[in-house]
């Protein structure tokens, strides 16, 4: 148990070191990279925007990542139970996919011009729901014809199949996809407050330290971006281990 | 006796994407209440298509099947199915896994009945202190002998098995032939047991159906007569060691391969 917290913050630690050592060793100036031990004092200092921008970005992504469970579960069942929805979503989905989503900010800019929190929650969403659908689609499509038939031959309805199998069933691939989806949403939000003009959010804080030149606000936001990434990726397993902790294997 | 089972002059072609596939061919099978019929033929002769028509989830493009003198056009509450797989749902226990019919055939069964049902099942074949486990924690033997309870859970009339044995290994699965003999003895039902392993067919069998090489048709059967308390030892008697080479020879017919040598 000791182990388990004592190796993982000995890394941190070491890494710390390195990177403040660095510095040190080229005495590099602030504004060409600022150290750790700078992060606490712009943390302190602008405690109250981290809180209230923080709130903004987590907010923002959890509800873009919300959109995108649904609309992906929803285009996933699509796929999964007609052989036709299959054939004609997956060509566009995986177009829709390719396009890097960075060239959609101006795009999207345009048409909802001012709109920031529809903006960041769109962009969100729209980066996040392509392995949610996928991963649906492709658990639902791959249900062994047995599982259907255990019930079916019981004179089952449809809707109590996909709500005992294969809904269940489903589960884990959801959540492998929900992982790569949580992270995504997270970059699409700051994607939209970096890039947009009197933006909110950490990825606004970002901007502003640039344009301020307080390179170790800069640093802190990266710092508190990670940290605010580490918390919604362990709220994903924890919702996994809730939900599908069955698919864990006792280790033997 | 009546026949529970009924199947008349079932003919099947299947459209695949090379051509029409014609797998059975005026099948004629009666099963009377209470009896265990095994089907034996060579593979692709449509047994699993045979398992399908009497459960109801498919329909026959000719002839008629029957059961408790209705014509099944539809899934019915009162069939059973196990398969070479276990299909065992991984996120239920072993006990509400057997449980799992009873929810869609008896909604307003009380729970502590459905529970009390289950055990029932699972002491007969010696899975009790297992109920709490997860299918990925019991063996191959294990999870099909949950498989079989949660099969006949709901009292079914008929028992569909399709080759439930066939992914066991040679001592597990005769340990299991015997469990469903004890079953049987405890729970009567009308079984149907899809097989390609003849002693399989004549331990457990009251009636071998023998099928021909596709498309499908009964070719040969074969009244079982040994005891109905038979042990493994029985088929090392001459009377079923006769019946076995009449069933391999009736394979090899099915098989089109009359003459060729042994």
């Amino acid at each position: 148990m000791l182990r388990n917290i004592a190796v993982p913050l000995a890394a941190i630690l070491a890494f710390l070191l390195f990177w403040e050592g660095i510095v040190w060793v080229n005495s590099w100036p602030n504004y060409k990279m600022a150290s750790p031990s700078d992060l606490p004092p712009a943390f302190w200092k602008f405690r109250w925007l981290f809180l209230e921008m923080g709130w903004q970005t987590l907010w923002r992504t959890v509800v873009g990542l919300g959109l995108a469970v649904l609309f992906g579960t929803l285009l996933g069942m699509a796929m999964g139970f007609s052989r036709t929805a299959r054939d004609a979503l997956y060509p566009l989905l995986v177009g829709f996919n390719a396009i890097p989503k960075a060239t959609l900010v101006p795009v999207i800019a345009l048409l909802f011009i001012g709109q920031h929190d529809f903006n960041t929650v769109l962009m969100a969403f729209l980066i996040s729901f392509f392995p949610i659908a996928v991963s649906v689609g492709i658990g639902l499509s791959t249900l062994e014809p047995e599982y259907r038939d255990i019930l079916r031959a019981l004179g089952a309805s449809k809707i109590t199949i996909f709500r005992k199998i294969a809904l269940p069933k489903t589960l884990p691939e959801f959540f492998g996809a929900l992982k790569v989806s949580v992270t995504l949403a997270f970059i699409g939000t700051n994607l939209v407050e970096i890039v947009s003009p009197h933006g909110r959010g950490l990825g606004a804080l970002f901007k502003s330290g640039e344009t301020n030149g307080d390179y170790p606000l800069m640093f802190a936001v990266l710092i508190a971006l990670a940290f605010l990434g580490i918390v919604l990726y362990y709220a994903v397993v924890a919702l996994e281990r809730i939900f599908a902790g069955w698919a864990e294997r006792p280790q033997s | 006796m009546t026949n529970l089972i009924e199947i008349k002059g079932v003919t099947h072609t299947y459209r695949t994407a090379s051509g029409p596939l014609q797998v059975l061919d005026n099948l004629n099978l009666s099963i009377p209440e209470g009896e265990f019929a095994a089907v034996v033929g060579p593979s692709g002769c449509g047994k699993s298509t045979l398992t399908r028509l009497i459960a109801g989830l498919m329909k026959p493009d000719q002839g008629e099947v029957w059961l408790h003198e209705e014509i099944v056009k539809s899934p019915r509450k009162t069939v059973g199915m196990a398969f070479q797989n276990p299909v065992l749902l991984e996120w239920r226990t072993i006990l509400e896994n057997v449980i799992l019919p009873l929810e869609i055939v008896a909604p307003l069964m009380p729970r502590h009945n459905r529970v009390a049902r289950a055990m029932e099942l699972l002491e007969m074949v010696g899975l009790i202190g297992f109920e709490n486990k997860r299918p990925s924690e019991l063996s191959g033997g294990m999870r099909q002998r949950a498989s079989l309870c949660r099969a006949i859970v709901h009292k079914p009339e008929v028992l569909i098995m399709d080759e439930p044995f066939g992914a066991l290994d040679a001592f597990t699965r005769e340990d299991l032939w015997q469990t469903m003999r004890d079953l049987r003895a405890k729970e009567p039902f009308t079984c149907v047991l899809i097989t390609h392993d003849l002693r399989e067919s004549v331990f457990l069998g009251d009636q071998v159906f023998v099928m021909s090489g596709r498309p499908g048709t009964t070719q040969y059967v074969l009244d079982v007569n040994l005891p109905a308390d038979r042990t493994i030892d029985v088929l090392y008697t001459p009377e079923a060691t006769d019946m076995l080479h009449l069933l391999r020879d009736q394979i090899r017919i099915a098989q089109g391969r009359n003459g060729e040598a042994h």
